[in-house]
């Protein structure tokens, strides 16, 4: 119980803190943590699937920029100005993860990596490709923030705003990892015959991971758009879903904190990184590669047998 | 009407056959043991019973169903459960986790994505006398990676009773396993309810003379007797297998 009381007050000196964050942050920076926020919450979708149900996806950029496309195309041009182009944005994510699951669910372990890569590149060549929709390379510019009768224009108001929806959003995936549905989820990760033996429907819950997973990463995409006021194809390369890899990895897979925190760092690190060099790319490799060396399962992996030393000893 | 009714069934790998035309029938409240050297067939017999393997050809039924086609997890809601000869369970989670998945699944597999208190507190308490029942009671907060062999064998077993199934398999349930957790095990096996049917591969041939009804001898692939203890002791051919005098 104790424990639970610690893991209670944490979050709450958490939420304090980035309640109160503008408050002392320059606005550039204020800019940045709503980077990190959106990035944890994409990097949270990717371990629904990577770190409870056991399947890699090398394409989740795939529904993070279908999401950030909605936004964009409905807003300029369809001249959506109302918040209504986040739900259909939320909805075209699922329903890519809908469509695509079933393909990508025929295989396991690094074929399932290379499938899921290959649908989001399908994806990225219609964004470069479809010129008079997307205008391919140049992206889409001026991509209005919605009016819910208070502005969402300024950094710390967008800011507040992008918070609350990544706070809503992972509070509903805590229950789901905590649901009976989430401990379904972690037991197909550890074994799926044993489970199919106990008489779960393994293929359906992994389909059911993958939508949601989807949707969560869509979420994050149409905050990103709106963060950008632009979207552009390399919102759905795939140097942006091995970016959310590694976040996840980096921070641990099968937890929640671990990719929100790793998400923190790689933004933080890129941001830091681009400013002194043009080779961020290179950098983010020679992290993945320390990563999988010394920490294998991340950051959270780290303290959890730093900590279980210290209370051998 | 028989628990199990496997109708000629064969199943080839590649130019190999594991099994050739084996047919059984078991009924309900029967304790049959399998017995076969190493190769004779037995767990791929298990494998396609359980549906992990479909049959080449050949047709099985389970309480009158036909189960050929189905899928694992329908084997199970239909009352079907399974042990594995190599141990698989859930490394990475807790006993007691690993016993509410076994209860989920048998309460229908169900998605259920909210949670509901009054049910987590029952199937808390029924998971804990499950544990209590099975002697894993202190291990229950424990990750099932670092229990015992012997202790992961049975909790093997209390997996697949949670769900109380008309249909036992028990694949090799004391292979590996001190006597004294043999012992255990056997009177594991004594103790569940006569109604439940229970096919058993054992190589043990204590324990399978003790707790078998009836006994099924296969060699490559083939049933090559059947029949009560004092039958199957007596086949000549039976010994020359064990003996390895052909």
């Amino acid at each position: 119980m104790t424990a639970r009381l610690w893991s209670i007050a944490g979050a709450a000196a958490v939420l304090v803190l980035l309640v109160a964050l503008p408050a002392f942050l320059r606005e550039y920076s204020v800019a940045l943590a709503t980077k990190m926020l959106i990035f944890a919450l994409f990097a949270m979708s990717l371990d629904l699937l990577l770190g409870y149900t056991g399947l890699a996806s090398l394409g989740h950029a795939a529904y993070f920029g279908v999401a950030a496309y909605t936004v964009a195309l409905l807003v300029v041009r369809g001249g959506v100005t109302s918040g209504l182009a986040f739900p259909a944005a939320l909805a075209a994510a699922a329903l890519t993860g809908a469509v695509f699951a079933p393909l990508a669910l025929r295989a396991r372990g690094s074929y399932f990596l290379m499938i899921t890569f290959a649908l989001s590149q399908v994806v990225w060549s219609v964004a470069f490709g479809w010129r008079t929709l997307t205008n391919g390379d140049d992206g889409i510019p001026d991509v209005v923030r919605p009016n819910f009768g208070f502005s969402l224009d300024s950094t710390a108001s967008f800011y507040y705003f992008t918070l609350a929806v990544v706070g809503i959003a992972t509070l509903a995936l805590v229950a789901i990892v905590k649901s009976p549905f989430g401990r379904a989820l972690r037991g197909i990760r550890e074994s799926e015959s044993r489970m199919q033996a106990l008489g779960f429907d393994v293929w359906r819950y992994q389909y059911v991971a993958f939508v949601l997973s989807a949707a969560f990463a869509g979420v994050a995409g149409a905050l990103y758009a709106y963060y950008n006021h632009f979207v552009g194809p390399e919102y759905l390369y795939v140097i942006q879903s091995a970016e959310a890899l590694i976040m996840v990895i980096l921070g641990g897979a099968g937890t929640l904190i671990g990719p929100a925190i790793g998400a923190g760092l790689i933004v933080f690190l890129e941001d830091f990184i681009s400013s002194i060099t043009q080779h961020w790319v290179l950098v983010l490799g020679i992290i993945y590669v320390l990563v999988t060396l010394f920490a294998p399962r991340g950051l959270t992996g780290l303290v959890n047998d730093i900590r279980r030393r210290r209370s051998a000893k | 009407m028989t628990a199990l009714t496997i109708d000629n069934v064969s199943k080839n790998f590649g130019g190999v056959a594991a099994l050739s035309g084996v047919s059984l029938g078991i009924e309900p409240g029967e304790r049959r043991v399998l017995l076969g050297p190493n190769g004779a067939g037995k767990t791929t017999l298990f494998h396609t019973i359980s549906g992990n393997v479909a049959p080449s050809a050949g047709r099985i039924a389970l309480f009158g169903d036909d189960i050929t086609r189905l899928r694992p997890d329908r084997r199970a809601q239909l009352g079907l459960a399974r042990t594995f000869q190599i141990t698989n369970l859930f490394p990475r989670l807790t006993v007691l986790d690993s016993v509410l998945l076994a209860l989920d699944g048998a309460s229908g597999g169900g998605m259920r994505l909210i949670h509901s208190p009054s049910r987590d507190r029952d199937m808390d308490a029924q998971a804990r006398r499950l544990l209590e029942r099975w002697g894993l009671a202190e291990a229950s907060s424990r990750i099932v990676r670092t229990l015992s062999y012997g202790e992961q064998r049975q909790l093997e077993i209390a997996l697949a009773l949670a769900g109380k199934p008309r249909l036992l398999l028990l694949d090799e349930p004391t292979a590996g396993l001190s006597p004294a957790e043999t012992r255990r095990v056997v009177a594991m096996v004594h103790e569940l309810p006569r109604d439940m049917t229970i096919v058993m591969i054992e190589h043990d041939m204590d324990v399978a003379f003790e707790l078998a009804d009836r006994i099924a001898v296969m060699h490559l692939g083939r049933l090559i007797a059947e029949g009560d203890q004092a039958a199957i002791r007596s086949n000549q051919q039976v010994t020359d297998i064990y003996l390895g005098a052909e």
